[in-house]
């Protein structure tokens, strides 16, 4: 076990475009770390830099406490799992698990005992002697998370490994891989596009987008902290609404209605008064006014006609115009901060995730109540959240 | 079975026939006709002679040492020259497929000598080599006056370099093809296993394109078995150099002996059937199965 560091680690291609841009990330001993961002944003190379399956063009990439960066990746010690599980299809189960011990001429009895225990856990017991395509796809995932922990390596490196599985499966092996990590306490380093993947598996969740590190940090503090417009945005389900607002005096004023200022938010816009800025507010910070009961005053309660209502059973979504005749400013910040990259890119309308108990109904205007202490500001023009 | 499966089948059997007809006739009725006439005495010099002699003319052939020496000799350059092929094919299929730029151009350039007729070939290597003309015997450490088509085992060696020459594009196309449905993927894994360029080669690319390769092998030893063109063009048989094929063609034009020669052609036929089967059956040379896990 050991732990990985990446100092200033950056991917050129020979046309000149930077995969990865100087990044730098700590992953400690044992620890569990997800690289999460949307498609192309690099998380998958920096993997592969990891793995010493892309040359590093920059930085220095140290695993244990030793510079790995020109070692072939049979001389770093650390196993994969791959997004298509890349199992050996011309070998049984059996060999596939010990092929990088056979490889490393490891005694053929120890061999044995070491792919039976793996084999064990993960419940391949009976499929030892079967080949990979007569394996259904989460028992291939599970020969391919295998074939990684029999060799006892530094660290795993996972590249999206629960993408092909279809999504109730997915859910499963998630605890799986969970469990499994948890057991074991081997560093690992866990790429994926989806964010519930990485709020739930990882100690901490590093973002990238465009080659760039944007926030490393636990899940919580990604989701209540997040340092950013794009951050803000990528963690959450449903995103984060942005709309643009204005400050004035103690006040924001916003579209759909105004919020006061807390003291940090008033310090951290500065004096200026009349200074435009990007609000950000999560869909669950919202409420039907008629349910709040107590906590009526913590908020600010304001009427919105309702467009559309989504019934989830267990919650309601709403989703009603923001009613901006200045959409364009938000939405050039926004599409600044990459996040039309991200499903729902309409910033024209806010959802918000009501209690199923709401009688929120499409077409009618209904009361909201919403959370002013979860109100989140950015600048505009850098799409940096504000602090103070 | 319902009507509508029926009546499908027998749109499918109709669908079929034409292509049945058209192979039946170019294949299975020469064949049959040769062999009729491989039991009878034809012999256009003595028509009047003409009969069924039943197997006289197999055991007039099996019996003389021409047909061994020849049969000997076809072998040896089927297997020297398809043995070449494979490990030359092999390291071309390797290239065009790592090929990163000029990839169309480098598979052109490998298969132009594919694409040439095999007798002009022939003619080529047999200028390049001719004692007198040709440019091989100018070239250091040759004897000026070597005479590559005087002794039987130098004019094997031209001979089998002219089909190597000629073939192996083939058989690097083959190869290339069986290559290509290896998923990449296996070879990262293997590098993150440990595996060396080498064993990756050895226990990744070679067990999955077995199919592959025996395809390949199957192909190019049934057209090495029948070879005629640069033999008959290099030395037309002369220092024991015949192989099986000019015999028959001996036979069956230069003495029209048709019912000798059927029966040397039958034999071939016999010979090529053999091996076919040895590489389907005993090898299992079946449907390439999928490199994809």
């Amino acid at each position: 076990m050991a732990d990985i560091v990446l100092d200033h680690i950056t991917k050129k291609y020979g046309d000149g475009y930077e995969a990865v841009k100087s990044m730098d990330l700590e992953i400690k001993d044992g620890e569990f770390m997800i690289l999460v961002g949307p498609s192309g944003c690099g998380k998958s190379t920096a993997l592969n830099m990891i793995a010493g399956l892309e040359d590093i063009s920059d930085g220095e990439l140290k695993i244990g406490g030793e510079v790995v960066n020109s070692r072939a990746p049979k001389d770093r010690d650390i196993a994969m799992v791959f997004q298509n599980y890349a199992l050996y299809p011309h070998m049984t189960v059996r060999e596939n698990m010990g092929f990088a011990l056979k490889l490393a001429k490891v005694d053929q009895k120890e061999i044995d005992r070491k792919v039976e225990e793996a084999a064990e856990t993960l419940d391949l017991t009976e499929h030892l002697d079967r080949r990979p395509a007569n394996l259904s796809g989460g028992q291939r995932q599970r020969v391919a998370m295998g074939r990684a922990i029999v060799r006892e390596p530094k660290a795993f490196l996972m590249d999206e490994p629960l993408s092909n599985l279809d999504a109730k499966l997915r859910v499963q092996m998630r605890t799986e891989v969970a469990e499994l990590q948890d057991r074991l306490g081997t560093t690992t380093v866990y790429v994926t596009h989806d964010q519930t993947e990485a709020m739930t598996l990882g100690d901490r969740v590093a973002v990238m987008r465009s080659g760039i590190l944007q926030q490393v940090d636990t899940p919580g503090e990604l989701y209540n902290d997040p340092v950013n417009l794009f951050v803000a945005g990528f963690i959450g389900s449903p995103s984060m609404n942005f709309v643009h607002g204005k400050v004035s005096g103690n006040e924001i004023e916003l579209p759909f209605t105004t919020l006061p200022l807390t003291e940090d938010l008033r310090s951290a816009v500065g004096d200026s008064d009349g200074r435009e800025v990007i609000a950000g507010l999560r869909p669950e910070h919202f409420e039907d006014a008629e349910l709040v009961g107590d906590h009526l005053g913590a908020g600010v309660t304001f009427e919105a006609k309702i467009d559309l209502v989504e019934s989830m059973g267990s919650e309601l979504y709403a989703y009603f115009d923001a009613g901006s005749d200045q959409v364009d400013k938000v939405e050039q910040a926004a599409s600044e901060a990459g996040l039309d990259e991200l499903a729902g890119g309409d910033t024209n309308q806010i959802v918000a995730r009501l209690a199923p108990e709401s009688k929120a109904r499409r077409g009618e205007t209904l009361k909201l109540w919403v959370d002013q202490d979860r109100l989140l500001l950015f600048d505009p023009e850098t799409g940096e959240r504000l602090r103070a | 079975m319902t009507d509508r499966a029926r009546s499908e089948r027998r749109l499918g059997w109709l669908l079929c026939a034409p292509a049945a007809i058209a192979m039946l006739a170019v294949t299975a009725y020469p064949i049959g006709y040769a062999f009729v006439l491989s039991l009878q005495r034809v012999d256009l010099r003595f028509p009047e002679e003409s009969g069924f002699v039943g197997f006289d003319n197999y055991s007039a052939v099996l019996s003389s040492d021409l047909w061994w020496t020849d049969l000997f000799n076809t072998i040896f350059l089927s297997v020297i020259s398809v043995s070449i092929e494979l490990c030359l094919g092999m390291a071309i299929a390797l290239v065009m497929h790592r090929a990163i730029f000029g990839r169309g151009v480098v598979r052109t350039s490998v298969l132009i000598p594919y694409g040439i007729v095999t007798v002009v070939a022939a003619f080529s290597w047999q200028f390049a080599f001719a004692p007198d003309t040709g440019f091989v015997n100018q070239l250091p450490l040759i004897a000026d006056d070597k005479d590559w088509f005087g002794e039987r085992f130098s004019a094997f060696s031209v001979i089998i370099m002219a089909e190597v020459w000629k073939t192996t594009p083939f058989m690097a196309l083959l190869l290339l093809a069986g290559l290509t449905t290896i998923d990449d993927g296996l070879y990262s894994a293997a590098k993150v296993d440990g595996a060396s360029a080498w064993q990756r080669f050895t226990r990744i690319t070679l067990p999955l394109m077995k199919p592959a390769i025996l395809v390949a092998l199957l192909f190019r030893t049934l057209d090495a078995f029948r070879i005629f063109d640069t033999i008959f063009i290099m030395t037309g048989g002369a220092q024991d150099t015949q192989s099986v094929s000019i015999l028959g063609y001996q036979q069956l034009i230069s003495r029209l002996n048709l019912g000798l020669g059927s029966a040397v052609s039958v034999l071939i036929f016999l010979c090529v059937l053999v091996i076919a089967v040895i590489f389907v059956k005993g090898l299992g040379a079946r449907q390439p199965e999928s490199g994809r896990a």
